[in-house]
């Protein structure tokens, strides 16, 4: 794709969706596109540097009911680099306190004349309510445990930037499967571009049931580390669990945290991810985290151009 | 009052073994006479090609009132009764403030009266307030008319209590309905705990957290000689331990909801809070056990658990959306469909469930076409086929999973004390 390639309604003849909802419902072929289009993106702005002003006039609202600081800061300089007009809107302070429903609030952020709401809630399927009432697009910025669709696709860029594949890799998710949406987006993203995944934690946040859609299911990181090409660290979502499902955060830290000596028994090109905020000494430690195996800083970067990428495609198809 | 009769129809009385072709006679109000020829009655009602039936019986209804009339009134709740077939209903008391006085029994049959639809029975609280710790005044509410007890909306949760309510209601052989429902388990639950649950990232209630309470309450039955009904059963496991209780002889009766026979756990995919309601709706293995249980008789009736919340209250993020749903008006339709269509049950042992069980459970004068009876009588149209429409439902809320299902079967006419208080024509 060149610089040539971004016009508003140039987008490819396969990108056909208006809003971007889950991981689930795309296809390979739908994947691709994005993560091919973030590679162009990067590529035209010089590493996501430079702007490229391709959605002026169009408006970009954040609605964010849960706190975020790295989505959302993403999200908005996605749409800036684009030359949108962002419009940033948080659950705290808004009318919301005053027992308007998240659908009027969306509805009234959209008679602003908004094109695309990105949307952040701690429930599931709250972009999809909103889809459906609202006539924007729509991005799902995190719903929930359910998924998150761009953290699960910079994810997989990430992956594919560096191991010039994902067709064949074996992926590991390591930690808080149960309550991670990032989890459940790369799930549905890595098995459809061919990868073989293995969730990995204590048992009580790792069920069974995953193995149903041909899923590994390990609860012994030592176990599975020889065999892996990729290890995506989860952070342990404590605000989501009523219940506390281990004994303590040294014992899961003594199991599953990826340090030194578990390095070495890893593969010589191993791949760390972790989509963040991590807890250095829980789920990894400081030396891996800012070693060399490490591409936390990359999915960063990633991340922008990736959602650079789907807020193009999106308004593209929402213009004709 | 007219006499009235009912000429040509199948009459299906399960509580007499009775299915025949035959012509129906109600005069003051009661079951007059069979086989009568048509000879200057006031009101002659055609049947031919419809079912007769003794009134159907809901014996699980919320109608709200008093305290979320913007839910439901006991008048638009008893309109949708009629709607749907039903010339009895049940009503739960986690209104509010919940039925727990005879002062508040009164008021639910005074604002029936009012009404003036169909038959409305008071179940009451178990506990005072619903509060789980004291028992309620059983015997005065007795004494007001209360035909069952319940805390409904809620478990009766300690089982110090439960176990003195069964063997307190031994003294007026009351049955104590009960939810079932461990809630240690449930905390923050939407949806049933499965595959469906674990991808859509939503907190699941594990069946688990019914059957431990089914048994729990099977289990002070047995020892206290009381009578426990298990309400909305949804879970294989439940319908298994009560199949068993059963067989040993325990006072157990129980019931299902028709969207425990219809749907699964797979339709909140839609994240569509009418699919929200609790118990939950489960997986397909249970779906079949509560349909062999119909089947079997191991599960004696079939209720609505009709529960209307205003639209409002329904447009919420699914965690924040109540539970329930409404179903009076779309009950019938649902089990001539999913359960008579394809052949899990016939007509007479369908109708038993909708009729005579119910009555028996509640120890009310119902569900029979016996002479001499109330003439509570329910015309099905067994082949029409209609589309579900939220917007035409008399109760006051249309919080139905259903919207536009194209169903089988409908109430024709609905006949309350020799009276005729709905046609279908009212419904066109």
């Amino acid at each position: 794709m060149s610089i040539a390639t971004f016009e508003i309604g140039a987008v490819p003849a396969a990108w056909t969706r208006r809003h971007l909802l889950d991981l689930e419902s795309l296809s390979a072929d739908e994947i691709n596109i994005i993560l091919d289009t973030a590679v162009a993106m990067r590529e035209a702005t010089g590493g996501c540097q430079q702007k490229l002003p391709l959605l002026s006039g169009k408006t970009f609202a954040n609605l964010f009911f849960e706190n975020s600081t790295r989505t959302r800061t993403s999200f908005s300089l996605a749409a800036r680099r684009l030359g949108g007009d962002t419009i940033d809107f948080s659950a705290s302070g808004s009318s919301l306190s005053k027992g308007e429903t998240f659908i009027d609030t969306g509805r009234n952020i959209e008679a602003m004349g908004v094109d695309v709401v990105v949307v952040r809630h701690s429930t599931p399927g709250t972009p999809q309510l909103l889809a459906q009432n609202l006539s924007c697009s729509v991005v799902n910025a995190g719903d929930g445990s359910h998924e998150h669709p761009t953290q699960g696709l910079l994810d997989i860029l990430t992956i594919r930037q560096r191991a010039g594949r994902i067709a064949g890799l074996t992926v590991a998710l390591v930690g808080d499967i149960a309550h991670s949406r990032t989890a459940r987006s790369n799930i549905w993203g890595l098995k459809k571009l061919g990868a073989h995944v293995i969730v990995c934690g204590p048992s009580t946040l790792v069920s069974r049931r995953w193995e149903e859609l041909g899923i590994e299911v390990s609860y012994k990181l030592d176990d599975i580390l020889p065999r892996c090409d990729v290890l995506n660290l989860l952070r342990i979502q404590f605000e989501r669990q009523s219940t506390r499902p281990f004994p303590s955060v040294r014992e899961y830290a003594l199991l599953y945290t990826m340090n030194r000596e578990r390095l070495a028994r890893a593969k010589q090109d191993i791949l760390v991810l972790a989509p963040g905020p991590i807890n250095r000494g829980v789920e990894v430690t400081p030396d891996v985290a800012d070693g060399p195996h490490s591409l936390i800083l990359e999915q960063v970067t990633n991340g922008l151009a990736v959602r650079m990428a789907v807020l193009w495609l999106i308004t593209g198809v929402g213009s004709e | 009052m007219p006499s009235l009769l009912i000429k040509n129809g199948r009459v299906i009385d399960p509580s007499q073994r009775m299915d025949r072709i035959t012509n129906l006679l109600v005069r003051d109000g009661k079951i007059a006479a069979y086989d009568v020829l048509p000879n200057g009655q006031d009101v002659v009602v055609d049947a031919a090609g419809k079912i007769v039936s003794p009134g159907l019986i809901d014996m699980h209804v919320h109608l709200r009132e008093p305290g979320r009339e913007e839910d439901e009134t006991i008048a638009t709740g008893t309109a949708a009764a009629l709607a749907g077939g039903f010339t009895s209903v049940a009503c739960i008391p986690n209104t509010e403030p919940p039925i727990d006085t005879q002062a508040t029994v009164e008021f639910v049959r005074h604002q029936a009266a009012r009404a003036d639809n169909c038959n409305v029975f008071v179940v009451a609280c178990v506990s005072k307030g619903r509060e789980g710790k004291q028992l309620a005044e059983i015997g005065q509410l007795v004494e007001a008319g209360a035909v069952a007890f319940s805390d409904d909306g809620a478990p009766v949760y300690d089982s110090e209590l439960m176990r003195r309510a069964f063997e307190y209601c031994l003294m007026f052989d009351k049955p104590i309905l009960n939810h079932a429902e461990v809630r240690e388990l449930t905390v923050g639950g939407v949806m049933h705990e499965g595959l469906v649950s674990l991808l859509l990232g939503l907190p699941g209630m594990p069946a688990a957290a019914e059957d431990v309470m089914v048994g729990r309450d099977i289990s002070l039955a047995q020892a206290t000689g009381g009578r426990i009904h298990v309400m909305h059963v949804s879970s294989a496991g439940s319908v298994e331990l009560i199949r068993r209780a059963k067989s040993r002889g325990v006072r157990v009766t129980t019931e299902v909801c028709p969207h425990h026979f219809v749907l699964t756990d797979k339709s909140l995919r839609t994240f569509d809070s009418n699919f929200k309601m609790s118990p939950p709706l489960r997986d397909s293995h249970d779906v079949d056990t509560c349909i062999a249980g119909l089947a079997d008789g191991t599960i004696d009736c079939i209720v609505t658990d009709h529960a209307p919340h205003a639209r409002e209250k329904k447009m919420l993020e699914l965690d924040k959306a109540p539970f329930g749903i409404v179903g009076l008006e779309t009950s019938l339709a649902l089990v001539a469909t999913w359960l008579i269509e394809p052949g899990h049950l016939d007509w007479p042992t369908a109708l038993a469930k909708m009729t005579i069980n119910p009555a028996r459970v509640l120890g009310i004068d119902k569900g029979t076409l016996a002479i001499g009876a109330d003439a509570d009588i329910t015309v099905i149209d067994p082949d029409v086929r209609w589309t579900i429409d939220p917007e035409r439902f008399r109760s006051k809320s249309i919080n139905t999973p259903f919207a536009g299902w194209n169903l089988r079967g409908r109430a024709d006419t609905v006949i309350v004390g020799g009276r005729i208080k709905f046609t279908a024509r009212d419904a066109v």
